[in-house]
Order: C-alpha cells, then sequence, then structure tokens
C-alpha cells in the first residue's frame, strides 16, 4: 500500500493545522448520514441481478474482486499475481509460467489500479488490465472467463505504480515507475549519486486490439523522480498522458521530509503521438535488458513464459517536445482527465487547493514557449499559464478525482475522511459528505469515461475502525456506496472487501454480460494431455515421472483406481473435465499433496504434481460439490516401494486392477 | 377437383418438405437447477440440443443413452415423408380424387403410426432402466409425456410439435379438410350414392 507509510505520520502532523483550516471549511462530523430509502435503493431481490460491476483490487491480496452494485455482493476473487489455493492458480503446473519473472516465480504482488478497456473512450468490457507494483508487472484479465490471461513484466522500472491506465481506444496501457532507479549499465551505483545516476522508465504497453495481447512499444526515459498516478488524454486530448510526479527535490533518502520541501512538485504531459514520430523516424534505441512475457492460452488450457532481451527507448533529454513538466502543488497524487479532455484535474495531497489545468491553455503556452524553466532538460510551463482555475478550500489531502454525467467532478480527501463534489466549470464545491475513514481513490460508475455513467460513486476507505464486527487487530477494509443522482451525495451502503481496496472501475452489467464464456468447448480443447472420452484415459510411466491421463463427470473420476506408482515418483495428474454445462467445475484433490487442488471448469484440463512420500493407499477426490452423488467421486491410488513389482494399471469399474500384491 | 383443391394440394405436399429444414419435434426439461432448460430436437435424420447433458443426467436413474445413430425411424423418416410428399404431386398432376382420398389415408396412418412409434420408444426409455442405478424410486418410471407436460422427479418434462412437426401437421390436416369438402361435393352432385360417405364420416372420426 503506497499511501498509508507517508500518511500514518502525515495524518499527525497535519493535525493542527487542520484546526485552523477546519474553522473556514469544516468537514462534516463522523456519524453515519443516512437517509431513509437507502435500504431499498440497495436491495436486489433474489432472483434479481445487479446493475453495475465493480471491479476492485484487492492491494497487498495480489488479486482482482468482483462485486455487483448496488448490492455491495462478492461475486468473485480473481487471482492475478497471488497463487490462489482455492483453484490451484499459480500451484497448478499450467498456471505456474504465468508467475514467472527475471527475479524467478514470484506468487505474489501489490495491485493497485484495475482499468476496463476502452473505445471510443468508454469501458468496451472485453479486458481488465492491473499493475503489479511491487516486480513490476502489468495483467490483463479476459472478462470473458474472468482469468488472467497475460502478464508482462516491465524492465528498468523500480514499482510499476502510475500504471496501466490505458488512452481512448486502448491503444496502450502505460508503465510509469514509482521509484527512480540506475538503469543501462552500471546499476551498483551509491544510493546518494540518486540525481546523477537514477532515471525514470515511462513505458508504454501497445495492446493488439483483437487478441489483448500486450508488448511493450517503447520507453520513455524521464527524470529521476517519482511517478505516482496518471491518465490518458481523450477528446480534445487523445494523444497525450499526463503523470504526477512527487519528490521532485530528488532526495534518497527521509522522503517524508526531504521530499516536502519545494511548494510544487510536477505533472507530466507525454505527447506519446510525437514519441511515435521519433519511432517511425527510427530514433528509438535497442536496449539490452531482461524482462518475462508470461501467456495462458485458452485452447491448451496453458501458461507459457519467453523471455524479452530488449526494450526500444526514447531519451527526453535528447529527444525534444515529447514531454513537458506543470508545476502543480505539493505532491500530488491524481492526474484526472475531465470527459471532454479539456480539463487536468491535480490532486496535491498536501495542498490546500486543487489546480484545475487546462489542456488548450497548455498546449498553447507550449506553443509560445511560455516556460518558467528547466528540468533535467524538460521544459517547465509556466503555472499560470496553463491553469484554468483552483477549487478553494476543497478539504484535506485531496487524491483523487472522477466525473459524473452532469459536469461535476467527485474528490476523495484522504485527510479529512470525505467525498467533495464540486462544478468542474466554476470550480465551486457544491457538497461533501464523510467517508469512513481515510478514503484513498474513490470510483464513480464509468468515471474516467467520455461518457460517465453516473448514477454511484465508490470510496475505497483503508480503515473500518467501529464500522463492522471487530477481527483482532486487523479489521476489514470496505468500499462505500454513494448516490449521486441528486444535488446531495446520499450514503447507501458499506460493504467489506478483500485486501485492500485500493482503486476500482464500475461499468454497467450489460457491458461484461454480453461477452460472457459458459463453458470450454472440449472438441476445441488442445491441452497436450487432453482427454475427450473416458475410453481415452491412461497412464503411463517414463522413468520416475508417472503422467495420469484422468477425466471427471458427475459423479465419478476415471481412472478411479490407480496401482503402480513407486515411491520416488513424480505423478502428474492430467484432469480434464468432460462436463459441456454452465457452472459445472470438477475440483480434484489427492492426500498429501504439497501444493494445492485444482478446479477444472468444464472442457478445461488441469494438472497437479503429487509427489507422494511413504507407501499406501491415497486417496483422492473431487473438491467441488457437483451433483447428488459428488461425495462418491473419489478414487485410490496405491503407493509401492521404489523396488516393488507391482505393476502400473488403472482403471473403473471392470477394468480397476485386480490382486496384484506386492511381491518384494 | 375443385380448383381451390388442387391449389391446397400443392401447398400441404409442399408443407411437408418442411420437415427436412425444421425440427419436428421437441422435449424440453426445466428443473430449479436448471433455469435455462434442457431441449432435445428430434430432426427427420437427427436428435440434436443437450443430449449430452441430457445422458448425463439420465444416468442417475439409470435411463439408457440416447443416440441418434440407434433409431432406425431416423433413417426411414426421410424417406417416409419424401414419398408421402411425392404422392401429393402426383395428386396435384394427376387431377384425380381417388388419388386425393389414398393419399389422405396414408398421411392419416403415417400419423398414426409415428404416435405410436414414438410412444413405444418413449414406454421403452422410461420403463428400462438398469438395475445398477444410482437413483430408484420405487413405484417410478420416467416416461416423458408425448404430448404437454409431465413431472418426472425434480424436472419438469415438455413433448410439443417444432416448427417442422406443425408443418406437417398442418400438410396432414388440410389434406384431410380438402378430402372432406371433395367428398360433400360429390355427395351433392350425386344424391343416390351414399358409399363414398363412409369414408369421409372415417376420416373425421380418424382425425
Ligand atoms: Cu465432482
Amino acid at each position: 500500500m503506497s499511501l498509508s507509510t507517508p500518511y500514518s505520520k502525515l495524518v499527525l502532523a497535519t493535525a493542527v493545522a487542520a484546526v485552523t483550516f477546519t474553522t473556514a471549511c469544516k468537514p462534516k462530523k463522523a456519524e453515519t448520514v443516512i437517509s431513509g430509502d437507502a435500504a431499498q435503493k440497495v436491495y436486489v431481490a433474489p432472483g434479481k441481478l445487479d446493475e453495475v460491476y465493480l471491479f476492485a483490487s484487492g492491494g497487498f491480496s495480489g488479486q482482482v474482486a468482483a462485486y455487483g452494485l448496488p448490492s455491495g455482493r462478492l461475486l468473485k476473487v480473481i487471482p492475478v499475481f497471488s497463487q490462489n489455493p482455492e483453484n490451484g492458480w499459480g500451484y497448478s503446473e499450467e498456471t505456474k509460467a504465468m508467475l514467472n519473472t527475471s527475479h524467478g516465480f514470484i506468487p505474489w504482488d501489490d495491485a493497485h489500479h484495475p482499468q476496463i478497456s476502452k473505445t471510443d473512450g468508454s469501458d468496451d468490457g472485453r479486458w481488465l488490465f492491473i499493475n503489479g507494483n511491487n516486480t513490476p508487472r502489468i495483467a490483463r484479465i479476459n472478462l470473458a472467463t474472468f482469468k488472467t490471461e497475460e502478464i508482462l513484466e516491465i524492465p528498468n522500472s523500480g514499482g510499476n505504480h502510475s500504471s496501466p491506465y490505458c488512452t481512448e481506444n486502448t491503444e496502450y496501457v502505460v508503465a510509469g515507475t514509482r521509484f527512480s532507479v540506475p538503469i543501462e549499465g552500471n546499476t551498483d551505483v551509491p544510493i546518494n549519486t540518486y540525481k546523477e545516476n537514477f532515471r525514470g522508465a515511462l513505458s508504454f504497453v501497445k495492446v493488439d486490439p483483437k487478441e489483448g495481447h500486450m508488448n511493450i512499444a517503447f520507453q520513455l526515459l524521464v527524470p529521476g523522480v517519482n511517478y505516482d498516478l496518471a491518465r490518458s488524454g481523450k477528446g480534445a486530448s487523445h494523444g497525450w498522458m499526463f503523470f504526477t510526479c512527487y519528490n521532485s527535490e530528488q532526495a534518497n533518502t527521509l522522503l517524508e521530509v526531504n521530499a516536502s520541501q519545494r511548494d510544487k512538485d510536477f505533472i507530466m504531459a507525454v505527447n506519446w503521438k510525437k514519441a511515435e514520430e521519433y519511432l517511425k523516424q527510427g530514433k528509438g534505441k535497442k536496449t539490452p535488458t531482461t524482462y518475462y512475457h508470461n501467456n495462458y492460452d485458452e485452447r491448451t488450457h496453458s501458461a507459457s513464459s519467453k523471455v524479452e532481451k530488449e526494450v526500444l527507448t526514447l531519451d527526453t533529454r535528447v529527444l525534444k517536445d515529447i514531454v513537458y513538466f506543470i508545476p502543480c502543488p505539493k505532491s500530488p497524487h491524481g492526474a484526472d482527465v475531465s470527459p471532454d479532455g479539456e480539463s487536468i484535474v491535480a490532486s496535491g495531497k498536501l495542498a490546500a487547493v486543487i489546480p484545475v489545468f487546462s489542456f488548450k491553455k497548455m498546449t498553447d503556452a507550449i506553443a509560445k514557449k511560455t516556460f518558467e524553466s528547466e528540468f533535467d532538460k524538460v521544459p517547465v510551463i509556466k503555472y499560470e499559464a496553463a491553469l484554468a482555475g483552483e477549487v478553494q478550500k476543497p478539504g484535506l489531502g485531496p487524491l483523487h478525482t472522477e466525473f459524473d454525467d452532469k459536469g461535476y467532478a467527485y474528490t476523495s480527501m484522504f485527510v479529512s475522511s470525505e467525498i467533495v463534489k464540486w462544478k468542474v466549470d466554476t470550480r465551486e464545491v457544491v457538497d461533501r459528505i464523510p467517508t469512513y475513514y481515510s478514503i484513498g481513490h474513490l470510483c464513480v460508475v464509468g468515471g474516467d469515461n467520455k461518457k460517465p455513467y453516473g448514477k454511484y460513486a465508490i470510496a475505497l476507505n483503508k480503515i473500518t475502525k467501529d464500522r463492522y464486527l471487530p477481527t483482532g487487530p486487523e479489521l476489514t477494509q470496505s468500499a462505500q456506496l454513494f448516490d449521486i443522482t441528486g444535488e446531495k451525495m446520499n450514503l447507501l451502503l458499506d460493504f467489506p472487501t478483500i485486501g485492500e481496496p485500493h482503486y476500482a472501475q464500475a461499468c454497467p452489467a450489460d457491458v461484461i454480460l454480453k461477452n460472457q464464456k459458459k463453458i470450454f468447448e472440449l472438441s476445441k480443447n488442445e491441452h497436450p494431455y487432453a482427454v475427450k472420452n473416458e475410453k481415452e484415459t491412461k497412464i503411463v510411466r517414463n522413468g520416475k515421472r508417472v503422467d495420469v491421463w484422468m477425466t471427471a463427470i458427475r459423479s465419478h473420476l476415471a481412472p478411479d483406481n490407480i496401482e503402480g506408482i513407486k515411491l520416488g515418483d513424480e505423478v502428474y495428474f492430467h484432469i480434464t473435465n468432460l462436463e459441456q454445462d454452465w457452472d459445472v467445475p470438477h475440483g480434484f484433490a489427492v492426500k498429501g499433496a504439497e501444493n494445492a487442488e485444482l478446479l477444472i471448469m468444464p472442457g478445461e484440463t488441469q494438472t497437479i504434481k503429487w509427489t507422494p512420500k511413504s507407501t499406501g493407499i491415497f486417496p483422492f477426490y473431487c473438491t467441488d460439490f457437483c451433483s447428488a452423488l459428488h461425495q462418491e467421486m473419489q478414487g485410490y491410488a496405491r503407493v509401492s516401494p521404489a523396488n516393488s513389482t507391482v505393476a502400473l494399471k488403472s482403471g473403473i469399474g471392470e477394468t480397476a486392477p485386480k490382486n496384484e500384491l506386492a511381491k518384494n | 377437383m375443385k380448383k381451390s383443391s388442387r391449389i391446397l394440394v400443392i401447398v400441404s405436399a409442399v408443407l411437408m418438405l418442411g420437415a427436412y429444414f425444421f425440427p419436428i419435434w421437441k422435449i424440453s426439461l426445466e428443473a430449479p437447477q436448471y433455469p435455462e432448460g434442457l431441449e432435445m430436437n428430434i430432426l427427420i435424420n437427427n436428435i440434436t440440443g443437450d443430449v449430452a447433458k441430457i445422458n448425463g443426467l439420465n444416468h442417475y436413474i439409470g435411463m439408457k443413452h440416447i443416440h441418434a445413430e440407434d433409431f432406425i425411424e431416423l433413417k426411414l423418416l426421410p424417406y417416409a415423408v419424401g414419398l408421402l410428399a411425392a404422392f401429393g404431386l402426383l395428386t396435384y398432376w394427376r387431377n384425380n380424387q381417388k388419388l386425393l382420398y389414398t393419399w389422405a389415408v396414408l398421411l392419416i396412418i403415417f400419423g398414426v403410426v409415428g404416435a405410436v412409434d414414438f410412444y413405444l420408444w418413449e414406454y421403452d426409455y422410461g420403463h428400462d432402466l438398469d438395475p445398477m442405478a444410482a437413483i430408484k424410486v420405487p413405484g417410478m418410471s420416467y416416461q416423458p409425456p408425448l404430448f404437454g407436460y409431465k413431472q418426472l422427479l425434480n424436472f419438469l418434462a415438455g413433448s410439443f410439435p417444432a416448427l417442422g412437426g406443425w408443418m406437417v401437421i398442418g400438410a396432414i390436416s388440410t389434406v384431410i379438410g380438402i378430402s372432406i369438402i371433395e367428398l360433400r361435393t360429390k355427395k351433392n352432385n350425386k344424391h343416390e350414392k351414399s358409399n363414398v360417405n363412409t369414408i369421409g364420416h372415417s376420416n373425421v372420426g380418424l382425425q
């Protein structure tokens, strides 16, 4: 969680300031303000479907959760960067490769910002991208199957935080580094040579419009500061991308103090169309590096890793007019673009105003070279030249802004724990409502689209003291749902979330529903160990490796009797679910397996490796209650000593092995 | 034949060909855990729909698997329908009332034999159960309805003609109708002769 560390002390530091500040602009007391019809507005009757999907990151859980709104019901936890014993993600032989990185197998990450793919600036419901912050990665989840299909490692990065925001038509998703680090050549340098040796890398990841496959088109090498969040331009500002930067002091220790010295940090405006021009002119430089690219193939139900060896870089010290800085009050977090693409809202966490920049004024200033200085060879536009105006006294700790369909903006206030609603064109505050407590990001349904859906705002909170039954020192984290259809915002619902709901995106359910996949077609299963019917099931020994080609169907596994496994063998159970019926997965677990179980979807094949540690009879069974005879869906594997003469045999019913006595 | 009857004869013959293009019969199954329902469509030479799923479910009660290859009916049906349609064309071409009556009788026989065969087939599937089946309900058989709805354990089974079937039924009804009209016209013209009328009555009775 990137926010909590600097903030725990920040809260104390601003407490004194808050007293004087809030006399003029007093946030509401933290009491439950709820109107009478709230329950009715979130009640989704049994048998009825929710109106909206909410995709919330799990933060440090490394996963994504899908909720239904307005009910707040948890629908599914999608494993992305973290191993998940529930379904074998990251444990099964097919999915292990998804978690490969240049640092080895990394079964965890810090997943922050989900982004639904966009077409013409609106959510199209095809894919969900999310960043891995810790070991820089971007994942792509297919929203037809709610399955992670691709994970791309990002080289030259020290924390993938301003990521993976996508452009108007998902031409690119970006990966801006949080930590600048020494890159290219000698990276073993003293830390206090930050100013000389550390640089930032902003990666532009190209997305194939058909399959969604990602590859790093280019990296911009930019000044060594911290890059926090980003948003793409749209409409008027299509072709540009805006990143917030902090630590423009370029400090390398005790940033809490040393990176809070300057009155203003920056927004970096990136003209990616200009970068594309340079690429066309062959100005990109191929730089050696190593990073992993993992793909899960729906036809083989298997993932594979590819090692990439170079990346194309554009150095902004050399190539001009790609990037510009706009000064921005202290330590900005969000850089959010209004639906028309004209306003860029910056949230300076330590600032007393919310500056709103005008895209038109910014480009005019660039044309007229109204610069105040240069920072590491990047021109700094004059603050006033790009500014449309400031939202005065918005509250404490503005973090992130999203927009509705009626010309209003909603900004989350971390320190004063509230949402503030203001009018984009006049920048006047029109409403504020408390959140419980310490809101980070917020989400308006379609709030980063050209045409927001509006209707609901969701607060993603860090702290929930006194809101739920306690669960020891660690309490649940939560989201809160607000009705934003009226002039005043109304709290409708609190609901607990998995991990840290760092950020979320929401879109109308029908955008997702139309693509849903119900089964994997068995006839199209190209898994090398797939079995299309029970007659093809078999067991094969190859040295110490034993492969079991098994099928699952209501209500038996075939084969269900296996003999002839020897101590020291490595057994691979490859299980194909023969069902072709929606919502009939089968599970598979074997006694003493050191990894996890499997959950196999209809028509899918998945493999679990099992190394028995002793001789004897080992039961295996289906773990997903599938039918009235689910408890009967089981079998036995017999493990004999290494020197045993028991023949390798397997079967079911008539074909089960018979009377094979051990003769050792 | 009257001009209008002749036109209806050719229409009926063509209508029968619908059986080649559209399903003839549909069996549907609904249960709480299958809100979307399961369907089995009987085509002139095949059985389609959720047959695999239905087979999977039926194995609990020990019902035999349904495989289109196992039905001699599905091999004969294309010829039977073809011959009957051809007979209609012949009737049209010859413009002969006797041929029309013969055709009507053949169609009635076809309909009755079809229904009886379908019933027997359902009876066999519903009663000839594997004694090793997991679920045995004393006194329970699983014969689907010939026509209409019937509750079979947790499943509500429905059995109705499908588009192709309706086209054939429409053709048969029309041919019977024309036959009656033609018989009446004949009776009016020749008051003294009444022996043909009995055939007319029996037609109505069978219908
Ligand atoms: Cu099962």
